[in-house]
């Protein structure tokens, strides 16, 4: 016996996920299995589509426009701009929280860095720091979170050329928190209004933190905060400091751990719980038996090896660093269902010598054919019931292109959308 | 990790003096000669874990003391960041902020890399506590007769009408939280008048059991040889406390046609892991691996139904100890619910069956932190969702806050009741006034913050499957 669906989609990031919830929605029986948590929470919660070209060009004002013209290898041509827009409409959908979908083209997004991103949706805490906004912007960092330098950011943002006033400034964040206070801890104590001490008082915390802010501000219509305003009641803190403020209040997206991004990862689960998927995280999917057609796989608990079967399968495990693709001195290779991802033989040539230079590592993954099935060295579909989603997939370089959300929503959705019409 | 293999044969191993040497031509590993930074030892090498920690703090963001205490560092601390310190530095002293870690082991379902850090923290814990707290200590004492649960409800399930009255006597509590630091706050559980054993020993024990699950077998078809055999790991709380979930268990299995044995145990250990109790925990590990392990050769499979027991067995015993049998057993040991999944077509069977009220229409399930790790988070509200007059609701992914004894310490209780704030408010704001779980210190928690009567799913399955 196993542990049965008709859809079993093997990992938990946004491939995973969406797949997950477009097989659902399209009435199939789905479950999810993820090694562990899900990554998102590792992501600034920014969903880019197309930011840049594969050669550099951009940043890119229509995503959409640019697709028909990338390398034939590239997933968003597998799909095609179809399923592209296909996909984010699921997405949008499934996130009412987020921002950016009245239009094509690229939003432009500071970042934690003080550099610009262009990207397709962000989230409502983002929206009122769009750079295309010419209100002057106060940016305030926290002493503590030490990966916001405010007025580095703000000064970065000047010499990119943003068409705005703006100013940097840290403030120390009331109360007595550790100096390695975690996110969640800010979040939790602004999502309660807790008391912090200030001056041997007790004051709510959204008080103190307005009361310091107020002193920076000098005219600004809006201020920047880093993305720890709260995590169940993000919006009503964000509101809340906006208007004892008198200005807009925005989050400025941070590195890991982010908060924005477990947001975006407690949206997906919920929704796909609704849609009525099953899913469990903490443990990998090791193995698998079945030649041509995978009939079941293992996921390995203390060495226990727990059976589970579909009908049809989703590898969405991640690239590089998400160890959906490994490599060593040997090769590079897909560690679940050992399919076969190109790279040269030698490997002086995954690599360029410079740091930002062009290498080829960035790219490998599995290769596909038109219904996203990996292929093995001859071209062949390696299993019928097989489909890889996101960044396990090869012939993109997501990190150079700002295309990482939006491949792992396309041919996630995508990947669901065929394996459920299968099952059907 | 081909790196740091052995050199081959032909190694020169002697780069540096090489004019040939360019550093943009790397070494390719045939010369790599490793260096042995710390020399043998017997204990379990937490090196590779720690050198896999990439700092991301996600683990941080899944602590459930940290978001409330902003006196806690945080699992990374406590694991990758504070084990190296212990290496560079032969003096360095295990921060006392280790004592506030409640071994809820979220971080390990947490960490993107593999690190096994509730490995490094029980590490850490156990060095803490056998080399620097004082053995004459009342903090010692009072943990120690906590993380010894069993030996206290073993001598009140010889009385348990008298410890139910005596335990809960006002005065007697004041004392306990003034002079051993026992909060007065929580009541304790009641004892059973009939403990799980006894009420095994009634049915007729092993015996019995193959009766009655050759008889199911015959009801169902199956074949009355087929090798159907677990050992019921039951845990102190079904033994002394709660003996309806270990019926439900045997009832349940024995309709599925299974024989059950219940071997001689001790406690999982769980409360003296999380208590630095290392010494006592082997000892109960000790037997409990002896025990089951002879079951295991015999095909038996070991089934708890507390999911902090399922644990220790599955995860921290061959974590922490080096006992014959010990990985064995590990890789035999599921969670009740979890093994009827694999081995049951116990989706179609919940889906047939229907339940009437008895125990309730609508339940408020709570997860426990141990179910996380074992991806069993889920299985409770995936499965109950089908099963017509039930409902059952998730309160949410937060840690209930007791973590064991952690929430009975009263400079603890505070902190403990904190964590438990959202269970309570999502509790509160679901449809059902009966709450679920299958921790037993959770299903406390549950009930002193609501007042709810909490059941194990077990019990909702005997409900619908055992007539």
């Amino acid at each position: 016996m196993a542990i049965e669906s008709a859809v079993l989609v093997v990992g938990g990031g946004l491939a995973g996920l969406t797949s997950a919830l477009a097989a659902a929605r399209a009435g199939a029986d789905v479950r999810l299995v993820s090694y562990k948590q899900s990554t998102l929470r590792h992501a600034s919660g920014l969903v880019d589509v197309l930011g840049y070209t594969p050669d550099g060009d951009g940043p890119l004002r229509d995503p959409y426009e640019a697709i028909p013209d990338l390398p034939l290898t590239h997933p968003y041509r597998t799909v095609g701009v179809s399923t592209v827009r296909d996909a984010m409409s699921l997405f949008d959908e499934t996130v009412p929280t987020y921002r950016g979908d009245h239009t094509d083209l690229n939003a432009l997004v500071p970042t934690h860095g003080g550099t610009i991103k262009p990207t397709a949706r962000y989230p409502a805490s983002a929206a009122a720091g769009l750079a295309s906004d010419d209100r002057d912007v106060l940016l305030a960092g926290f002493e503590s979170l030490v990966d916001f330098d405010a007025p580095h950011a703000a000064a970065h943002l000047r010499s990119a050329g943003v068409p705005f006033r703006v100013r940097g400034a840290t403030i120390r964040f009331p109360g007595d928190l550790r100096a390695d206070a975690k996110v969640t801890r800010y979040a939790r104590l602004l999502d309660t209004d807790g008391d912090v001490t200030v001056d041997g008082r007790d004051r709510p915390v959204r008080t103190a933190l307005t009361e310091r802010v107020e002193r920076e501000l000098d005219g600004e219509a809006r201020v920047g905060v880093p993305a720890i305003l709260g995590d169940d009641h993000a919006a009503a803190v964000r509101e809340d400091l906006g208007e004892r403020l008198g200005v807009d209040v925005f989050e400025v997206p941070m590195g890991p751990p982010s908060l924005p991004g477990l947001r975006l990862e407690d949206r997906l689960f919920e929704a796909l719980d609704d849609a009525g998927a099953s899913f469990e995280t903490g443990n990998p999917v090791v193995d698998y038996d079945g030649d041509g057609r995978i009939e079941r796989v293992f996921v390995e608990k203390n060495g226990a090896r727990i059976p589970f079967s579909a009908e049809e399968y989703v590898l969405a495990t991640g690239g590089l660093v998400g160890k959906g693709v490994e490599s060593n001195r040997e090769g590079v290779t897909e560690p679940v269902f050992d399919c076969h991802v190109p790279h040269p033989a030698d490997r002086y040539d995954w690599f360029e010598d410079e740091a930002f230079g062009d290498h080829e590592f960035a790219a490998f993954g599995v290769g596909t054919d038109d219904g996203l099935r990996p292929l093995d060295p001859d071209g062949n579909v390696e299993f019928e019931n097989l489909r890889a989603a996101g960044s396990v997939l090869g012939g993109y370089d997501f990190a150079a292109e700002k295309s990482g959300s939006g491949v792992s929503i396309a041919t996630g959705y995508a990947a669901g959308r065929d394996a459920a019409e299968v099952v059907a | 990790m081909s790196d740091t293999e052995s050199p081959g044969p032909d190694a020169s191993g002697d780069t540096e003096s090489d004019p040939s040497f360019d550093p943009a031509e790397p070494n390719t590993g045939d010369s790599f000669e490793p260096v042995d930074v710390f020399p043998d030892s017997d204990d379990f090498d937490l090196r590779p874990g720690a050198d896999s920690c990439y700092k991301c703090s996600t683990c941080d963001t899944n602590c459930p003391v940290a978001e409330v205490d902003d006196d806690f560092p945080g699992p990374k601390f406590q694991g990758p960041e504070q084990w190296r310190l212990k290496q560079t530095d032969d003096d360095y002293e295990v921060d006392d902020s280790i004592m506030d870690c409640s071994n809820c082991m979220r971080c390990d379902n947490a960490c993107p890399s593999g690190v096994p850090l509730s490995q490094m923290h029980n590490t850490a814990r156990g060095q803490y506590v056998d080399e620097q707290m004082s053995k004459l200590s009342v903090e010692y004492w009072r943990n120690r007769i906590l993380a010894n649960y069993r030996t206290s409800a073993w001598f009140a399930s010889k009385v348990p009408r008298l410890a139910n009255f005596a335990m809960n006597f006002g005065p007697a509590r004041w004392a306990m939280d003034k002079a051993m630091g026992i909060t007065d706050e929580r009541e304790f559980p009641a004892f059973a008048t009939e403990t799980f054993t006894e009420w095994w020993a009634k049915q007729g024990g092993a015996a019995g059991s193959r009766e009655r699950a050759r008889e199911a077998r015959e009801r169902r078809g199956d074949p009355v040889d087929a090798d159907k055999q677990i050992a019921y790991f039951h845990g102190c709380y079904s033994e002394y406390n709660t003996p309806e979930v270990g019926k439900a268990l045997v009832r349940v299995y024995e309709h599925f046609g299974y024989e059950v044995v219940v071997p001689d145990q001790g406690c999982s250990g769980t409360p003296m892991f999380a208590n630095g109790m290392v010494d006592d925990a082997r000892r109960h590990a000790e037997v409990n691996v002896s025990s089951m392990s002879d079951l295991v050769d015999e095909g038996y499979d070991a089934i708890a139904s507390c999911t902090s027991c399922s644990m220790a067995l599955r995860q921290e015993y061959p974590e922490l100890f080096d006992i014959e049998g010990i990985d064995d057993v590990a890789t035999h040991t599921f969670e009740s619910v979890e093994y009827l999944r694999i081995h049951e077509d116990l989706v179609d069977e919940v889906r047939e069956a229907e339940v009437d009220d008895e125990l309730a229409e609508e339940f408020a399930y709570h997860a426990p932190c141990h179910a996380r790790n074992q991806g069993l988070d889920r299985q409770a509200v995936e499965l109950f969702r089908d099963l017509d007059g039930a409902e059952i609701e998730d309160v949410g992914e937060s840690c209930s806050g007791i973590s064991g004894t952690y929430g009975w310490k009263s400079e603890k209780y505070e902190k403990s009741m904190a964590i438990g704030e959202e269970m309570f408010d999502h509790m509160d704001h679901a449809a059902g006034e009966t709450g679920m779980t299958e921790c037993p210190t959770c299903a406390m928690q549950m009930e002193h913050g609501t007042g709810y009567e909490v059941r194990h799913p077990l019990e909702l399955l005997e409900a619908a499957l055992v007539e």
